[in-house]
């Protein structure tokens, strides 16, 4: 459904998109996973015909993004990261004006959006810069499905909400991709890459890896130990010394230690004994998207 | 004196809307202190009360020793801000931010230079000391407007979402800064949509409409809920129909 082939795109002398080849298929939920800075926008502009990038090709359900920009912006929804609606028209209003443009009514589309719709009803009159965050996020969603695109372009949704809204922003995304839309998402939280199928981890205008959250996490190979003990910042300092640490990063109430090979936790243990630590825990952790993202975006 | 900051029964109305309901904790001197809360909770009013930003309707509040009605320029000078949204002047460079930073809080002019130069040696920022800040990479600059929010050795530090988009290593960088900083002595209080960065915190609130709902150590939390993580606690306390979590 999506396809690039070694998009480039430099902003002045920043390079901002360094070869990306990605493919997505139809009906996928396709996260596109990194920090602030990685290329995600300008990624998701080149594919919604708003940008063009100085090198390689995309294409949109067979169509290029060059030659057929027409056709492909009929045929896409497109939420940019910031705010967009008009503020001085209210909810309605903003929702039946994007219905009109794309020759549309809301009537007409109004299963798709139903879901979402019927929480903003009550602040139907209201003028959208007067809404909520959440709400205002759940507006804009409305108004890139209401002339019912195959596929959705998402540009960080889900940015500075909280967890709550976030998880029902996520449960929106699983609806509509049960109503088989395909949807491109860019996110700089790593924990929602295992609501996706499948993730393109981004860092600095560069894919490191693509494949389904499950595997990606699989694909950790080194030892990984969650450790605690009675001071971490101290422990933090300590482990960065211990000579068989691959990498020491402070993960929740926990340090994750990433060894260089296996080491016997009672090593470590009597390590940290004689380095004065007290209430001493050591076990095994599972992955985590982000200790992947640290390690490939480390080397 | 051993808290950092007391509030009893802090509120502010907005005409008939009640933003924050009759607050009241405490924060510990050196304590690293999460205060959490769904959007439109009532995080950011409570933030501003605290600063000296804007006068309560009803309730008490002390932070660094002063009162938040009476003292409130006092308050300013002995606290850090920063934001994710607003922190750096991005068309002043690296090194004239710290120095117009370092003249506001009124430090004497041989002392913040070097300042200056000791933070851009710490952070190992040589190579951007001269380049405008729009120039430099997000997780630099949010290094940078920590370290100038600490500059003037504040009593508390105030931090406001500090790590949003910021790439996990960096972030975690971050994290470490927070711990010096505690170590030091200075109180730290802050504002995430991170739930793992909640477990950086010695103790957690989470406002719920107004209102304090639960405030504890991450630990004590997530064992009363016999649950694993704080996004989990989190979910419970402002959405308690419970759903499928993020990140399991």
């Amino acid at each position: 459904m999506i396809q690039t082939h070694n998009l480039r795109k430099s902003y002045g002398t920043t390079p901002a998109l360094r070869g990306i080849n990605l493919q997505v298929q139809p009906g996928e939920l396709f996260g596109l996973i990194g920090p602030d800075g990685a290329g995600k926008t300008t990624l998701i502009r080149i594919l919604a015909t708003l940008l063009l990038a100085d090198e390689g090709s995309a294409q949109l359900d067979h169509k290029d993004v060059v030659a057929d920009y027409r056709a492909i912006r009929r045929s896409i929804g497109y939420m940019p990261g910031r705010f967009s609606l008009y503020q001085d028209l209210t909810v309605e209003e903003n929702l039946t004006f994007f219905a009109t443009i794309f020759g549309t009514t809301i009537e007409e589309n109004y299963e798709l959006i139903r879901d979402i719709y019927v929480q903003l009803e009550p602040f139907k009159d209201r003028r959208a810069g007067k809404l909520s965050g959440g709400m205002k996020q759940k507006l804009a969603l409305c108004c890139a499905l209401i002339h019912k695109p195959t596929v959705l372009l998402l540009d960080e949704p889900t940015t500075g909400v909280d967890p709550v809204s976030r998880q029902e922003f996520w449960e929106m995304l699983q609806r509509l991709k049960a109503k088989n839309i395909t949807i491109l998402v860019s996110t700089p939280y790593m924990d929602e890459a295992s609501l996706c199928d499948r993730v393109a981890l981004m860092q600095d205008g560069a894919i490191l890896q693509v494949d389904e959250p499950d595997s990606i996490v699989n694909s950790y190979d080194k030892p990984l130990l969650a450790v605690k003990t009675a001071n971490i910042y101290q422990l933090i300092q300590d482990l960065r010394q211990f000579e068989p640490a691959h990498t020491v990063f402070p993960f929740g109430e926990y340090v994750h230690l990433s060894l260089k090979s296996v080491v016997w936790p009672e090593l470590i243990h009597g390590y940290l004994l004689d380095k004065g630590h007290t209430d001493i825990e050591i076990r095994q952790a599972a992955p985590t998207i982000e200790d992947i993202f640290m390690e490939k975006s480390q080397v | 004196m051993n808290h950092a900051i007391t509030a009893n029964n802090l509120t502010k109305r907005f005409g008939d809307f009640t933003a924050v309901d009759a607050i009241s904790f405490e924060v510990d001197k050196g304590e690293i202190f999460g205060f959490l809360g769904a959007n439109g909770a009532g995080k950011t009013t409570a933030m501003r009360m605290l600063t000296g930003l804007s006068r309560p309707t009803e309730g008490e509040a002390m932070v660094a020793g002063y009162d938040v009605y009476r003292e409130p320029e006092q308050i300013k000078r002995r606290i850090g801000y920063m934001s994710q949204k607003f922190s750096l002047y991005e068309d002043l460079k690296v090194r004239e931010n710290i120095r117009f930073y370092g003249g506001i809080y009124g430090l004497p002019r041989k002392q913040v230079r070097q300042e200056a130069d000791r933070l851009i040696e710490e952070l190992g920022m040589s190579e951007f000391a001269n380049s405008l800040v729009s120039g430099i990479p997000l997780g630099w600059r949010q290094k940078l407007a920590f370290s100038i929010a600490i500059l003037h050795r504040p009593a508390i530090v105030f931090l406001d979402e500090p790590t949003g988009g910021v790439d996990p290593v960096t972030r975690r960088q971050f994290w470490e800064m927070i711990y010096k900083t505690a170590n030091e002595g200075t109180t730290v209080f802050v504002t995430t949509h991170y739930m793992d960065e909640a477990e950086y915190c010695n103790r957690v609130s989470i406002m719920v409409e107004g209102r304090i709902a639960a405030l504890d150590t991450p630990q004590a939390m997530k064992a009363s809920f016999g649950v694993e993580t704080m996004n989990e606690v989190f979910l419970r306390l402002t959405r308690p129909g419970g759903v499928k979590h993020i990140g399991t």
